[in-house]
């Protein structure tokens, strides 16, 4: 039995409105309605969700209270006591982070021929790079170009975008698809020799490169290959924990930490490159996420300490199709590609309520009026609300999303026929440390790359689009670093957090907090409390 | 709350809440995973975990992630299992089949036991597409394996001690290098960006402001589906 008794009713009516629902047009938005919907209903806008932050470059500015909790936290070393002048690794470009990001960074900086050494929290690839299912935007099509990708990507980011990154985004564009087709990426072709290009979200052209749909394991599992085959050294399970400033403020390194041995590592390095992704596992506003099991925001609070200037912080993508029901698939992905395919979102009166090719902030924002306001979601047995995507409407379903198709088939759950139950989740995070179109943070030598990184995407990112700046950026900040690598340096110092510290204490926040979390805490209460 | 089931972690005896994943049990049970966990969504191959069930005397497996328990399951994760990698330059290959040979000629040794595909938690044909190997056939390889997420299972069961998965990683960059033709319009439009096309276009626009922008956006084509 697929479905509970529950959602008959529902899947019923689901079913009896199909053949309407295929010939009925839903108008598009105009630009103020959809500002309309997403102030009255994006969680961004929800003032409880928020809170100033305290301390830091961007005192006062409003960011998630997930985000803000682990931004006013301590270090998680003393850090008067650990020896600078004894480096465990000396190399010209330290990469933190082994997603697209970070490998692009690296591969980049070893090809330069500078010294790389890249350090990742899990393993090399375990990342949300590897998770991308729809795929990767580049305006290369001759009946696209870079302006009109500038374009979407600005409206789509509601002109919050910096102008000047995204052009260098969409400019780059061709080269990184390129790039990725010369290193053996299996891209999905047409009969006729051209590239396959899809549609998705809030682009005025079909633009999505995908390798069938998992564009991200395919890429990654590529990078990885070729790190190994040109021995860049990387450091599993070794998260950076600090960066290390000189006595003039520039970035001289980094501190991990090895999570099975817990000892610390000195990287003093020319160049850091931050690419350590995102923040979905701080579960802000209790969403679930989409996101991997190391995404908790360590390279912004990281950055942050050491003074770098963060951007749009008060501004995180919720996907609007992360699964409901099963609970035990909670959160994870449905691809964008599935609404680009003519797939409908139906309430539980089996109505449809926005057209599905609207961004992903308005979407979201629909979804969650439709539940909230209108009262208008399935409930599930266990009292979580979501509203059905009508899969179905995609012939071959199972064949053009095999991936899907087969997590549902094991719990019985036939996505060709029936609907898939679903809600926003939280997804991507659009701000980031706010970097130049060559990559580099406020602090000169810090470099951030992908998610980490805060200003091309502006307040909401369109689908496909991250793919592309990981790659973009990563390659860019390697080819900035360059300029430093023989650059003299003075003293290395932690001075800079031991002085963000004493304000933390000054306001008498709480000292056993500390930062960055590295991992979610999943521990139930019940075994907490009896770790005496 | 649902009920609760016996399950064995290496062994050892927890009782965790029916219809939960692997992984799910295995943190209700109260560990913090550090290896053994990537991607919690069935893509990074960090979780496979082999286990078995009582009265049936065969190996079983599946991602901790992706997995439900079963009662009185006795399990262990396998978050790393050694591998051996050919190191190879793509650029520098002129035969992509006999440089595959060359890089893994143990897959010659194949001894047709179909444990890989057995074992396989993603269902794939592995001993297949190690046959398409020998034959030289990298279409075949590639698309058999392209669900691959190089968990590592295959390698821990292969009688010829191979590790099939790297061996489709590597026939994977082979096939899509030397077969997929890279169409000419994409090296055409990077030409045009570095003759600086676009470039006046897009900052003409940088310089509008947003009421301006939003009526170019507004009235930009899109084109259908
Ligand atoms: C399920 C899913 C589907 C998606 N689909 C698409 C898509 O189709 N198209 C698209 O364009 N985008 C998509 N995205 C978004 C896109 O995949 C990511 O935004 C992008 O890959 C991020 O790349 P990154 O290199 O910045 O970060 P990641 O790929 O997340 O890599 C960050 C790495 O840093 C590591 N790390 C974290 N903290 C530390 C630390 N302290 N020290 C060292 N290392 C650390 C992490 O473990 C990880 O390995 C998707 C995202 C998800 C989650
Ligand atoms: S954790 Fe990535 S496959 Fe299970």
């Amino acid at each position: 039995m697929p479905y509970p008794t529950d959602f008959q009713d529902s899947l019923a009516k689901l079913k009896a409105s199909r053949e309407f629902r295929k010939e009925q047009t839903i108008k598009r938005l105009t630009d103020e309605e959809r500002t309309r919907l997403i102030e009255a209903f994006h969680p961004d806008y929800r003032p409880e969700g928020m809170e100033e932050l305290r301390v830091g470059v961007n005192k006062g500015q409003r960011v998630p209270l997930e985000f803000a909790s682990v931004a006013e936290s301590y270090s998680r070393i003393d850090p008067e006591k650990i020896n600078l002048n004894a480096p465990d690794f000396k190399v010209d470009v330290l990469v933190v982070g082994g997603g697209g990001g970070g490998s692009a960074a690296a591969l980049t900086a070893h090809s330069q021929g500078a010294s790389v050494l890249l350090t990742t929290k899990l393993r090399l690839g375990d990342a949300n790079t590897l998770m991308a299912e729809g795929g990767i935007c580049a305006p290369v099509r001759p009946d696209d170009d870079p302006y009109k990708h500038f374009l979407d990507t600005l409206g789509g980011g509601h002109y919050t975008n910096v102008p000047d990154i995204v052009k260098a985004l969409v400019l780059d564009g061709p080269k990184i698809a390129n790039w990725l087709i010369d290193m053996g990426v299996m891209f999905d072709f047409e009969e006729d020799g051209a590239l396959k290009v899809n549609h998705c979200g809030g682009h005025s052209r079909k633009r999505l490169l995908s390798c069938k749909d998992l564009t991200g394991l395919e890429i990654m599992r590529v990078l990885r290959d070729e790190i190994r085959n040109r021995e860049i050294p990387y450091l599993e399970f070794s998260p950076a924990v600090e960066i290390i400033l000189d006595l003039e403020g520039r970035c001289g390194g980094a501190i991990l930490f090895n999570m099975e041995t817990e000892e610390y590592y000195v990287v003093e390095a020319n160049a850091v490159i931050l690419a350590s992704g995102g923040i979905g596992r701080l579960h802000v506003q209790s969403f679930p996420t989409t996101n991997h099991y190391g995404a908790t925001a360590d390279g912004l609070v990281i950055g942050y300490r050491a003074g770098a200037e963060l951007l749009h912080m008060d501004s995180i993508q919720y996907h609007p199709t992360g699964v409901v029901w099963p609970e035990q698939m909670l959160g994870q992905l449905i691809t964008e590609v599935m609404r680009g395919h003519g797939t409908h979102l139906v309430n539980v009166d089996g109505e449809r309520f926005i057209n599905e090719l609207e961004c992903r902030d308005t979407c979201a924002s629909a979804l969650i009026k439709e539940c909230e306001d209108r009262g208008k979601g399935v409930v599930t047995p266990t009292g979580m609300v979501g509203i059905w995507m009508d899969t179905s409407l995609v012939e071959g379903v199972e064949k053009h999303f095999v991936g899907i198709y087969q997590r549902f088939k094991k719990y019985d759950i036939d996505i060709s026929k029936e609907p898939i139950l679903i809600f926003p989740t939280q997804h991507y995070q659009n701000g980031g440390l706010r970097i130049t179109p060559h990559g580099e943070t406020t602090i000169p030598g810090l470099f951030a790359a992908g998610e980490v990184s805060g200003g091309v995407q502006g307040k909401n990112r369109l689908a496909g689009n991250s793919l592309l700046d990981i790659f973009v950026f990563g390659r860019r900040s390697a080819l900035r670093a360059m300029d430093l690598i023989n650059q003299k340096r003075s003293k290395l110092t932690m001075h800079h957090v031991v002085d963000y510290q004493n304000k933390l204490k000054e306001l008498g926040i709480d000292e056993s907090k500390k930062s960055p979390v590295l991992l979610p805490d999943y521990i139930r209460e019940e075994i907490k409390v009896k770790r005496y | 709350m649902a009920e609760l089931i016996p399950i064995y972690l290496m062994g050892k005896k927890y009782s965790v809440p029916e219809g939960s994943t692997i992984l799910g049990a295995i943190e209700h049970a109260g560990y913090q995973l550090i290896r053994g966990c990537g991607c919690r969504g069935g893509f990074c191959g960090a979780c496979a975990t082999v286990y078995r069930v009582p009265g049936d005397h065969q190996i079983k497996v599946g991602l901790a992630c992706q997995t439900q328990i079963e009662e009185n399951m006795t399990l262990t994760i396998l978050p790393s299992y050694p591998a051996n990698k050919a190191l190879y330059d793509l650029e520098t290959v002129k035969d992509p089949v006999k440089a595959l040979w060359q890089a893994y000629p143990e897959i010659f040794k194949c001894l047709g036991c179909s444990a890989c595909t057995k074992i396989c938690p993603q269902d794939i044909a592995v001993m297949d597409y190690i046959a398409g190997a020998k034959r030289g056939n990298l279409e075949q390889v590639a698309e058999l394996s392209f669900d691959c997420i190089m968990c590592g299972l295959c390698a821990s069961r292969c009688l010829a001690q191979m590790v099939p998965y790297n061996v489709a990683m590597m026939a994977r960059r082979l096939y899509a290098k030397n077969t997929l033709v890279k169409p000419d319009y994409v090296l055409k439009r990077i030409e045009e960006v570095e003759q600086g096309n676009y470039k006046d276009e897009i900052d003409e626009l940088i310089g509008k402001d947003i009421e301006e922008l939003r009526k170019i956006y507004a009235g930009r084509d899109i084109e259908g589906i």
